[in-house]
């Protein structure tokens, strides 16, 4: 195999528009999410992260002998939800096994889903509109976990291994999509937004860091304007979007390398090096597994009813899409803002406080600016709404109305009583009034650059003028009010 | 004494569990040595148990309708605390950390299980040959073999070490070994006893059923262990027969048909041995002398089955026995790596025909194989239930040999697999379509050994068959042949 000669990825390596001159970048995404289930897929051990090891075990997820699996169907109701939510055919489905050897798989072989998946041909359309194919969304379990010691790191060269099967039967979804995908931008925003499906369902929580969800990707290139599927590289090892941009970079850029220099890719499982900034092989051609498929004879097949595919789409939240094409209709606000509050889940904030009179614009931009916080759970759509018409009222002015935000994320409650309770209270016009006319009479030529000067020294000087009446006031004066009267004061 | 009168005798407070228990223990102290049907004789736990019977008894509780009969376990049944080996090395040391659930229904029902019984390696195998402990002999003559793979089982049953067993039958493990010795046998419809920890041969086939000296020892022992499992996915839901109620029935009316191309006949496979096929046609000739109108039927496929089973069974073995790799239970042989450790483990492990199995299974599945293979097989299959399917349009049951010829002498079959895997040509079609069949004792072959007859049903026609089974009995005891 030829050595890939292009620099490794850097945080700062450009990557859009990404590829050398003529190559085209092609990409497909296989997902797994687990499923946010109490229990393991085919036992009653609990699904869940971070247990001593082997503490989550019984003879089924050990697979000892004679031990049989028993079908979770709140993991079948989960995966059809996101199957539905993606756009998918439910249909009638068989588990399979996929036969390999490894130590943290304990029964040898993993029970997956094969030539009749329970999801298939659905798609995710992406905040700008492009569409990405979902080629299928299948049930399997997941494996347990292995700890090389000693030596490499890696299997085959470690003292010892040690194997925690906590994780083995955790019940997943993999999500396979279509290999749409052609620039990195969206190949992060379908994670992104997958994500938003998963957690706007209840599906998963859809962590990366904690794996429970894992993003492979398949990258190849090919000459533009070319329809050809050119031999593709499947990337393991990413822990974050940030990352899958730069493995997908990298691995293009080595592929184009490849192709120009040297000749095809090897088809093969490359690891992405997080450190290296580099994606390093796997497993050869060589020895490339085949797998055995077949149905599993432990388990029956899963035959949804029409009844319960409609339960589960009548009982479908909106989605993020949706969510998206609302707030744009009801604020006509800024995409990616929008965007930003449907990922954090505030958009319904913004269309509470929209429907009760408050401007669109200016809702989205104070969430998106003053709600980027982890937590905002004490923050409710009639306590924000409540805040937001305090402000447009002139009771508060925007920086009062910050702080009071501020006190809501904190503690929650009511924004009238947390107002009274930092002292703020709508100033007085004329007192207000006369603390303008003390700052012009201290400040002349200010006030001669404001009232007489060109556009760019007014709006310098109003500036000027507000920042001081701010630093008075501590900034419980309502900027408009004293925008207002400068003006009418230089008329 | 029969299972039954021994239940009655001890419900009744009339024998003690304790004292039935130790004059069995003491049949098997002084022959077992020379049949090897135990891999291991848990006398203390059963007189444990025996114990809890009688003061059940005592107590005035219901002891169950098994009260104090002992029990033989085929040792593929997983029992808590009691190792479970497969009759395999790499099961060594292995103790199960839980109760299969015939055992749990067993117990419950009373019966006292007295230990585990030897078997082919992972119930591979027609004649108990292939075990790490060395084979199973015939009790009515130790030169022969008792049939397979529960041949353990179907001898501890044959010298009265037990009057009951547990079996298991993939393609014919629990009738063929039952004709062999003389017994009972009953393979249930697939999915009407529970598989949970039954140890995998081959999962889409295998099915527990009951040993017994009669058919209503039998009868009894299925209605305990048959009936749904939450437990086992596959386990037939709303399905609790109660075979020992139709054992009086009769076949006055019952429509009998005889398969053509398992009669000996034009059409029929090979190798049927002609004292067999006698004893079969008095078995018919009885029930038709009982009221049943007996005809002709053709299943075309059933030529096929043998091929079609060796393909599916080996297939699905592979799959099954590939956790045994050294890395949590059983033999490991330590080796520099993982893998390296892993294969071994499994060349120390297995035995030489579930090394064949794994490999010919392997291959079925392989890529570029599989249709013509596997693929092929799981067709064979869909024709031979729609086959079935048909035959049964026309008649009620169906009856042919259990097995093709009677016992055969230990080491006679062994040089050639193929000539062993003949032995199943009549049992394994009810495994493929998941249809029960019984074996019955009707009379002896030219040797002087036992025929089995067999009687099939379609689906869930398990009472059905030891309705059937119960007259050949009533007529084979009345000394036909
Ligand atoms: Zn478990």
């Amino acid at each position: 195999m030829t050595d890939f000669v292009a620099p490794a990825s850097t945080d700062d390596t450009p990557i859009e528009p990404t590829l050398p001159g003529g190559w085209e970048l092609v990409v497909g995404l296989e997902v797994h999410v687990e499923l946010d289930t109490a229990t393991k897929l085919f036992c009653g051990c609990a699904n869940q992260f971070g247990s001593e090891p082997n503490t989550n075990v019984c003879p089924t997820c050990l697979g000892l002998p004679g031990s049989l699996p028993v079908m979770n169907e709140t993991a079948v109701a989960l995966a059809m939800r996101l199957g539905r939510a993606l756009g998918c055919d439910v249909n009638r489905s068989v588990m399979a096994r996929k036969n390999y050897f490894y130590l943290d798989m304990p029964k040898d072989f993993q029970t997956t889903q094969y030539d009749q998946p329970t999801n298939s041909d659905g798609k995710i359309e992406l905040g700008d509109g492009f569409v990405v194919g979902i080629e299928r969304a299948h049930i399997e379990e997941d494996t347990g976990k292995s700890t090389h010691v000693g030596g490499g790191g890696r299997i085959n060269d470690a003292e010892y291994s040690l194997v925690d099967y906590n994780r083995a039967g955790v019940p997943l979804v993999e999500i396979v999509s279509r290999p749409d995908v052609r620039t990195i931008e969206h190949a992060k925003a379908y994670v992104e937004e997958l994500r938003g499906i998963l957690l706007a369902t209840g599906v998963s929580d859809a962590r990366m860091e904690e794996g429970s969800m894992r993003v492979d990707a398949n990258v190849s290139v090919r000459p533009h304007g070319s329809d050809e599927l050119r031999t593709r590289c499947e990337i393991k090892n990413i822990n974050s979007v940030r990352s899958l941009g730069r493995a997908i970079d990298y691995e293009a850029r080595r592929h184009i390398d490849l192709w120009t220099n040297a000749g095809a890719p090897d088809q093969e499982t490359r690891h992405w090096d997080e450190e290296g900034g580099r994606t390093t092989s796997g497993r050869s051609k060589e020895d490339a597994d085949d797998y055995r498929y077949f149905q599993e004879p432990d388990l029956v097949p899963l035959e949804p009813s029409s009844e319960e595919i409609a339960a589960i789409d009548a009982s479908m939240p909106m989605l993020p899409a949706a969510r998206r094409a609302a707030l744009l209709a009801a604020s006509d606000a800024d995409a990616d803002a929008i965007g930003i509050l449907v990922e954090r889940g505030q958009d319904e904030l913004a269309m509470v406080a929209i429907d009760s009179g408050a401007d669109g614009d200016k809702v989205v931009t104070r969430l998106v600016n003053d709600l980027a916080v982890d937590d905002w759970s004490n923050v409710t759509a009639e306590s924000f709404t409540a805040l937001i018409q305090m402000e447009s009222a002139g009771d508060l002015s925007a920086t009062q109305a910050k702080q009071v935000l501020g006190d809501l994320i904190e503690k929650g409650g009511d924004p009238a009583a947390l107002a009274a309770a930092r002292g703020f209270e709508a100033m007085d016009t004329g007192e207000l009034e006369s603390l303008v006319d003390q700052l012009i009479a201290d400040h002349p030529d200010e006030w001669s650059r404001f009232s007489r000067g060109d556009d760019g020294d007014r709006k310098k000087m109003q500036g000027f003028f507000t920042g001081q009446i701010m630093k008075a006031t501590q900034g419980q004066a309502d900027g408009k009010a004293v925008a207002q009267l400068l003006a009418q004061k230089s008329a | 004494m029969t299972a039954l009168e021994i239940a009655a005798a001890v419900r009744a407070g009339e024998r003690s569990a304790v004292d039935v228990l130790n004059e069995h223990l003491a049949r098997i102290d002084d022959r077992d040595g020379e049949l090897n049907a135990f891999n291991v004789v848990t006398a203390d736990a059963a007189r444990a148990e025996a114990e809890g019977v009688d003061a059940a008894v005592a107590a005035g509780d219901d002891p169950g309708p098994l009260a104090g009969v002992p029990l033989a376990l085929k040792d593929n049944m997983c029992t808590r605390g009691i190792p479970t080996t497969c009759s395999s090395k790499i099961l060594e040391g292995w103790q199960p950390p839980y109760d299969a659930t015939v055992v749990t229904r067993l117990r419950a029902a009373g019966a006292v299980a007295v230990g585990k019984t030897n078997l082919d390696e992972f119930a591979m195998g027609s004649s108990t040959e292939n075990s790490a402990f060395g084979p199973t002999r015939n009790p009515l003559d130790i030169s022969r073999v008792p049939g397979g793979s529960s041949g353990g089982t179907a001898a501890s049953v044959a010298a009265n070490f037990t009057p009951l067993g547990i079996g298991s039958d993939t393609g014919g493990s629990i009738r063929q070994p039952a004709a062999f010795c003389g017994v009972v046998g009953m393979k249930p419809t697939y999915g009407v006893v529970s598989r949970y920890g039954l140890i995998a041969f081959a999962s889409s086939l295998d099915q527990i059923g009951p040993f017994a000296n009669s058919v209503a020892d039998a009868a009894a022992m299925f209605d305990v262990i048959a009936g749904p499992d939450p437990l086992d996915s596959t386990s037939i839901r709303d399905y609790s027969p109660d075979a020992s109620a139709v054992l009086d029935r009769g076949v006055d009316g019952l429509r009998v048909g005889v398969i053509r191309e398992l009669s000996g006949g034009e059409g029929s496979v090979d190798g049927l041995s002609a004292d067999v096929l006698a004893r079969t046609n008095e078995a018919v000739e009885v029930l038709r002398a009982a009221g049943a109108i007996v005809s002709e039927v053709s299943v075309p496929s059933a030529t096929l089955g043998l091929s079609a089973y060796y393909l599916v069974a080996p297939a699905e073995a592979s799959s099954n026995l590939a956790r045994y790799d050294g890395v949590r239970y059983g033999l490991r042989v330590d080796a520099p790596t993982t893998g390296e450790m892993n294969t071994a483990s499994r060349t120390a492990g297995f035995g030489p025909e579930v090394k064949r199995r794994i490999m010919l299974g392997t291959y079925a599945l392989s890529a570029g194989y599989y249709d013509a293979f596997y693929g092929k097989a799981l067709k064979v299959r869909t024709m031979m239930l729609r086959d079935f399917a048909q035959a049964y349009e026309n008649v009620d049951v169906l009856v042919t040999p259990t097995a093709p010829t009677t016992a055969f002498r230990l080491g006679e079959r062994t040089a050639d697999p193929m000539t062993m895997y003949v032995n199943d040509v009549c049992t394994i079609p009810s495994n493929l379509t998941g249809h029960p069949g019984i074996s019955v004792p009707f009379g002896v072959g030219d040797d002087g050994m036992p025929v089995g007859v067999q009687v099939l049903a379609p689906a869930l026609g398990d009472e059905l068959t030891f309705q059937v089974a119960a007259v050949l009995e009533a007529t084979a005891s009345g000394g036909v042949s």
